[in-house]
Parts: C-alpha cells; sequence; structure tokens
C-alpha cells in the first residue's frame, strides 16, 4: 500500500446526503472478480443524469470528493472504495461518514476526513464559486486547506498512522503470530469447527 | 462494575492489547460467500498466503445464484464467473463449500445458524453486511469489508476498536400481529438510520425474550439498517433448544460445558449502557416503508408523510426525493398504496416459520390479478421442509410463484429483478433506490403484511382480509 501523507487536487461538490455504497456502485458490478477497472461503475445511475456533478466537465480530474452526510451507509461492499479510488478520488470529506465504509477506506488507502457541515458548507460554496480551487488533504497536520480556509478533521489515529506509513494490515498482525497460536490453544474444546 | 454481553464475548476474544491499538481479536467462525470473497482470495494468492483455518471458514453460494433451473449451469457469464471462482479458490485454500445443488446450499446468514455453527459467545464475520443476524444467538458477529475478509483468511484474526453499547428494551409483550419485522422497522424508523452508529445493540425485555430464535434473527438481521454494527440477544433456554441436536452443535459432555459457560452470556445487573432506549411494545403495529430507506417507516394505518413534517431542512430534502422516487404523494393512506410483486424471502424472513405465517394466510386465498408474488426459501433445507408441510403447494395454488434458494430479489443480482417503476413489498431489509432492479419501488414490510397485500393487491394486513369461508 501506498503511503498517504498528504494530497493537494481539485474538488467535486457532492451535495447529497445518505449517499449509500449502493448509489455508489450498484450490486451488479460486485460479480466482478478483479481487484481493479471500477471507475466506470462509480455513481452509476447518477451518472446518467447529464447534470450530475462528476458529469461537469468542470469537475473532470477532481481527486477530493466533497460530499453530505451519512456518506457510505448500506451495504459493506469495499467495492465502493475501489471504485472511488479507481475514478481518482484520493480522499471524500464528509460531516459524518458510515462505520464499515469507513473502515473500508482505511484499509485501501482512501482517506476520509470527517470535518463538521460547515466546513462542508464552505468548500461546496468555494469549489461551485471555482472549480479549479485546490484542497489539500494533509494527514500530518489533519487539516483540510483551500483558499483561506484552513479547517482540522478527524481521522482515527491508528489509520492514519498506517496511513502515514503505508503499512499493510496482514502483515501487522502477523507479527503477533505467537500470541495468536497460544490463544487458539486455550479455546474451548465445544467450539465448532465447519469441517464435517 | 458490571459487564455487558458484548464486552463480555468481546473479552473473550482478544489475542493482543496494546496501547492506542485496536484489539486483535479472534474470529471463531468465518462466512464466505461469491461476492465479497474473490478479490481477498486473489490477494492471499499474490501475497503466498495460506489460509489459516479453513476449518473454521465456511463458503456457500447465494449472491447470484438463480432461483429457477438450479440444475442447469448459471446462464449469466458474470455470475457464473463469480461463483465459479468461489469453487475453485474454496478449492485451492482448502475451505469447504455448499455449491448450488447441494442440500446446504442457502443464504449464507440462514445457513450457519441451521447447521449449528452459529452459537452463543461466538465471533461470527461475513464479508456482508447482515451477518448481524446471527447476533441473535448471543454471538457478536458483523459484517466486513473485502480486505477483512483477506485479513480474517490469512489470520484467523481482525484488529478491531471497541463498539460502544447500547440498549434497545422492549417493555412488555408484543401485541398480537406485531412480528419481530414490524418491531425492528419501528426500531429504526425511532432512531434513524443512524441512530446505532458505533453501536453494539442489545435487545432486551419481554417483547424480544418471547421471540423465537427466528423472530430474533429478524430483529438481529436488521440492526445494521440502524447503523449499527451488530444487534445481539443474550441467549437462553430458547437458544440452546434451537442449537441442540444440529449437526455442528456439541455434545454429550461439552455440550453440557457449553450450556453451562454459554449462561453466563448476559449483561450484569450493574453494568451500563453507552446509550439506552425504551420502546412500548403496546404501541407497535404493523409497519410498513413509505421511502428509500429503512428508517423511512410508519404504522400501516398510516399516510404517506409530508416534506412538511420534516425537522430540518436535510430531512425536508430527503422526504421530497423519496416521494418523488417512490411515486408516492403525501397524504395517501398507506394501505391505499397498490402493489406490483410481493417478495417474500432473504436472510431476514425467508426462514420457515416465515413462510408458514405467510401460508396460514394464502391457504384458500389467491393471489390478487394484477399481482405476482415470488416465494424464495432462505436455504435448499428451508425448502425442503416447507415442501414436506406442503407450504408449496399453498404458495403455488394461490398462484405465487415457487422457486429455489438464495438471495434473489433482495438484491437484485440475480434475474429476479423489479422493473422500473414497479413497485414491491418485501420482506426484504433494504429500500434503497434501485436495490430490487433499477427504478424498482420497494416497500419493507414483514411477512404477514407481504402474504396480505399479495391477495389484496394493495398494502395490508391479515385483518384486512375477508374471512374466508371455505
Ligand atoms: S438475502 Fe439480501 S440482505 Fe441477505 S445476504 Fe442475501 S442479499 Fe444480503
Amino acid at each position: 500500500m501506498d503511503a498517504f501523507v498528504t494530497h493537494t487536487g481539485t474538488a467535486a461538490p457532492l451535495r447529497r446526503s445518505n449517499v449509500d455504497t449502493d448509489q455508489i456502485i450498484p450490486a451488479e458490478y460486485l460479480k466482478r472478480i478483479t481487484r481493479h477497472g471500477f471507475e466506470d461503475g462509480l455513481f452509476k445511475a447518477w451518472r446518467n443524469d447529464p447534470e450530475f456533478v462528476l458529469n461537469q466537465a468542470d469537475y473532470a480530474g477532481a481527486s477530493v470528493l466533497v460530499a453530505g452526510p451519512d456518506f457510505g451507509t448500506g451495504s459493506s461492499r469495499e467495492h465502493a472504495v475501489w471504485a472511488l479510488q479507481d475514478y481518482g478520488f484520493m480522499a471524500v470529506i464528509s460531516s459524518r461518514f458510515a462505520d464499515i465504509f469507513r473502515g473500508n477506506s482505511g484499509k485501501a488507502g482512501l482517506l476520509t476526513a470527517l470535518v463538521d457541515q460547515e466546513t462542508v458548507e464552505q468548500l461546496w460554496l468555494m469549489i461551485e464559486a471555482d472549480p479549479t480551487t485546490l484542497v489539500t488533504v494533509d494527514l500530518e497536520s489533519q487539516t483540510v486547506a483551500a483558499g483561506d480556509l484552513v479547517a482540522p478533521f478527524d481521522v482515527d489515529p491508528y489509520v492514519r498512522w498506517r496511513l502515514l506509513q503505508g503499512l499493510d494490515d496482514i502483515g501487522i498482525t502477523l507479527q503477533s503470530e505467537s500470541d495468536i497460536s497460544t490463544f487458539e490453544a486455550s479455546r474451548p474444546a465445544f467450539a465448532p469447527t465447519t469441517l464435517t | 462494575m458490571g459487564t455487558t454481553l458484548a464486552e463480555k464475548v468481546w473479552e473473550a476474544h482478544v489475542v493482543r492489547r496494546a496501547d492506542g491499538e485496536p484489539d486483535l481479536l479472534y474470529i471463531d467462525l468465518h462466512l464466505v460467500h461469491e461476492v465479497t470473497s474473490p478479490q481477498a482470495f486473489d490477494a492471499l494468492r499474490d501475497a503466498g498466503r495460506p489460509v489459516r483455518r479453513p476449518d473454521l471458514t465456511l463458503a456457500t453460494e447465494d449472491h447470484n445464484v438463480p432461483t429457477v433451473d438450479v440444475d442447469k449451469p448459471i446462464a449469466d457469464p458474470v455470475s457464473a464467473a463469480q461463483v465459479e471462482a468461489l469453487r475453485l479458490n474454496c478449492a485451492e485454500f482448502g475451505v469447504p463449500i455448499y455449491s448450488l445443488g447441494s442440500i446446504d446450499q442457502g443464504i449464507v446468514h440462514v445457513v450457519g445458524p441451521q447447521l449449528g455453527l452459529t452459537q452463543p459467545g461466538m465471533t461470527v464475520v461475513c464479508g456482508d453486511s447482515h451477518t448481524s443476524t446471527h447476533g441473535a444467538f448471543g454471538a457478536l458477529a458483523f459484517g466486513i469489508g473485502t480486505s477483512e475478509v483477506e485479513h480474517v483468511l490469512a489470520t484467523q484474526t481482525l484488529p478491531l476498536k471497541p463498539f460502544k453499547t447500547m440498549a434497545i428494551t422492549v417493555d412488555g409483550p408484543l401485541p398480537a400481529g406485531v412480528t419481530a419485522k414490524d418491531l425492528i422497522l419501528a426500531v429504526i424508523a425511532r432512531i434513524g438510520t443512524g441512530g446505532g452508529q458505533g453501536y453494539v445493540l442489545e435487545y432486551r425485555g419481554e417483547g424480544v425474550r418471547n421471540l423465537s430464535m427466528e423472530g430474533r434473527m429478524t430483529l438481529c438481521n436488521m440492526s445494521i439498517e440502524a447503523g449499527a454494527r451488530a444487534g445481539m440477544v443474550a441467549p437462553d433456554d430458547i437458544t440452546f433448544d434451537y442449537v441442540e441436536g444440529r449437526t455442528h452443535a456439541p455434545h454429550g459432555a461439552e455440550w453440557d460445558a457449553a450450556v453451562a459457560y454459554w449462561r453466563t452470556l448476559r449483561t450484569d445487573d450493574d453494568a451500563t449502557f453507552d446509550a439506552e432506549v425504551v420502546i412500548k411494545a403496546s404501541e407497535l403495529s404493523p409497519f410498513v416503508t413509505w421511502g428509500t430507506n429503512p428508517g423511512q417507516g410508519v404504522p400501516l394505518s398510516a399516510v404517506v408523510p409530508s416534506p412538511d413534517d420534516a425537522a430540518d431542512e436535510v430531512e425536508r430534502v430527503s422526504i421530497e426525493r423519496a416521494l418523488e422516487y417512490m411515486g408516492l404523494t403525501p397524504g395517501t393512506p398507506m394501505r391505499d398504496v397498490a402493489i406490483d410483486t410481493v417478495f417474500l424471502g432473504s436472510c431476514t424472513n425467508g426462514r420457515i416459520e416465515d413462510l408458514r405465517v405467510a401460508a396460514d394466510i394464502l391457504r384458500g386465498q389467491q393471489v390478487a390479478e394484477n399481482v405476482r408474488m415470488l416465494v424464495v426459501p432462505g436455504s435448499a433445507r428451508v425448502r425442503l421442509q416447507a415442501e414436506s408441510e406442503g407450504l408449496d403447494r399453498v404458495f403455488l395454488g394461490a398462484g405465487a410463484e415457487w422457486r429455489g434458494a438464495g438471495c434473489s430479489m433482495c438484491l437484485g443480482m440475480n434475474p429476479d429483478k423489479l422493473t422500473p417503476g414497479e413497485r414491491s413489498a418485501s420482506t426484504s431489509n433494504r429500500n434503497f433506490e434501485g436495490r430490487q432492479g433499477p427504478g424498482g419501488r420497494t416497500h419493507l414490510v414483514s411477512p404477514q403484511v407481504a402474504a396480505a397485500t399479495a391477495v389484496l393487491g394493495h398494502l395490508g394486513s391479515p385483518s384486512d382480509l375477508p374471512t374466508n369461508v371455505s
């Protein structure tokens, strides 16, 4: 996994709340068995609408998504994170994220920056007034910056550390191999196995 | 100070704890299906890692398997590729699998409990958010993403930050005609789709204790729709009776040891929850959704709400949008909403008790002229059980379709889909835009309401049916 320290890019304003993972990527894309190439399914239903923000030339190349509250609710599909990343998003800014989506993002290296709703509103106004506005999401200082605006964001400290180091989850856990074996030896005899 | 049920199960599974780091938790049972696993197996292969405990892992095919012609090759090439990949991955990594055609195939959350693999006090994970279903046994069970699936396959553990705990206490017995489904829809409407976020919910009180295991599974199943990671019910004799004698249940001395331990799995009297919600059972009635998230529900006796009822601007917009998508006018009685399709099935309400109550209502009745009704058992065994009780003949006699086991129209990945604008009454758990097919409109209901609606052609409860004089 690549380390994430800071990112600067243009941003797309997604003025919707409760964007569930079915909207981020519909179920039909879940049938794929590859790990990449999900960008064509991102916000599939909305992309049929020429007015949809990602269809506007102004926001082509945006790498930061500024979304309404409760982003990523619903199904646990990690494809939602992959679709955002495959499309080119490095970070999503919102005032509320669904837990599973947020967990999935941290593991895949997509930064979910939690800010207050006022910051979201300010960012929306700035980007809509000038789509070339550069937004910086700095993980080191935990701030979002655009124009005159500098606002702190919240991120789980452990996720932050991992993103900064670019550390793979399994590798970290396997450093505790002996603890796992010790635990396994102490499991009760009645615990079931799936073999018959 | 005492601890809650969720905390007890958590503590019993901590492999490693260090300051400032998530706890490393041991996973007792990892359920796998074809949709969220291929990339995880791919990544294992890339890294040259084995599956640590294939004997604590179980795969089944459910999300996009067809429910008709199940003996023929899967027609949709993409579905076929996913199912094929799962079979190959399981063979390569030594993971047991119940494939289409096996008597133990079915929806992953129906199969685990049915085999007796889901037991009190366990940690259960699956790459599927409705893993919360297994919490009905007093297990700590939650959905995970594909990276976490890979992590559990490789290590049988997960690094996790503790959840907060919330008590949902249902005071008093549920009134007649009110089901676990009505209860959970009312809970979600009350606390909202984000109300449980960060919490493990523990359902308690008389209204919960009286529920059968299947009712408890319905309840815990939809915890995720309130935003919670998991839902739990403390195990009791109803739980033990359900588990006893199943294929993977302990027996002999091990059974006694297990039950002795399971009896300790309850929230201590002096334990405190981080949040508490009390529901008065006497105020509950059959509940249905009108909107595009499971929190947008009202009693069946109510009317379609108006954007003017909204507490704030965000909610007003959300109501407006939902009404537009659903093609509904504020003030319309819910009972006047005409339905095109009725779906009885899913991991929420696709178990034998659900099929029994629906069949009881349909016996001697006919599905309304313009309505199609799909009955999709949650597993192959549920299907066989239903057939041995003659339920298939009741459904077919009433004009419903009787299908093979799978997720089917719950998510519209297989050919069972709604067409644009088509309206369903569905016993599943999600009414998101397009969930049951692009443009489809979903009303979430209990099996009782689903069956009555099929006969009436509009939303209704069994009490609305003309008495059957046969
Ligand atoms: S029945 Fe529906 S909710 Fe349940 S596992 Fe299948 S798709 Fe998911």
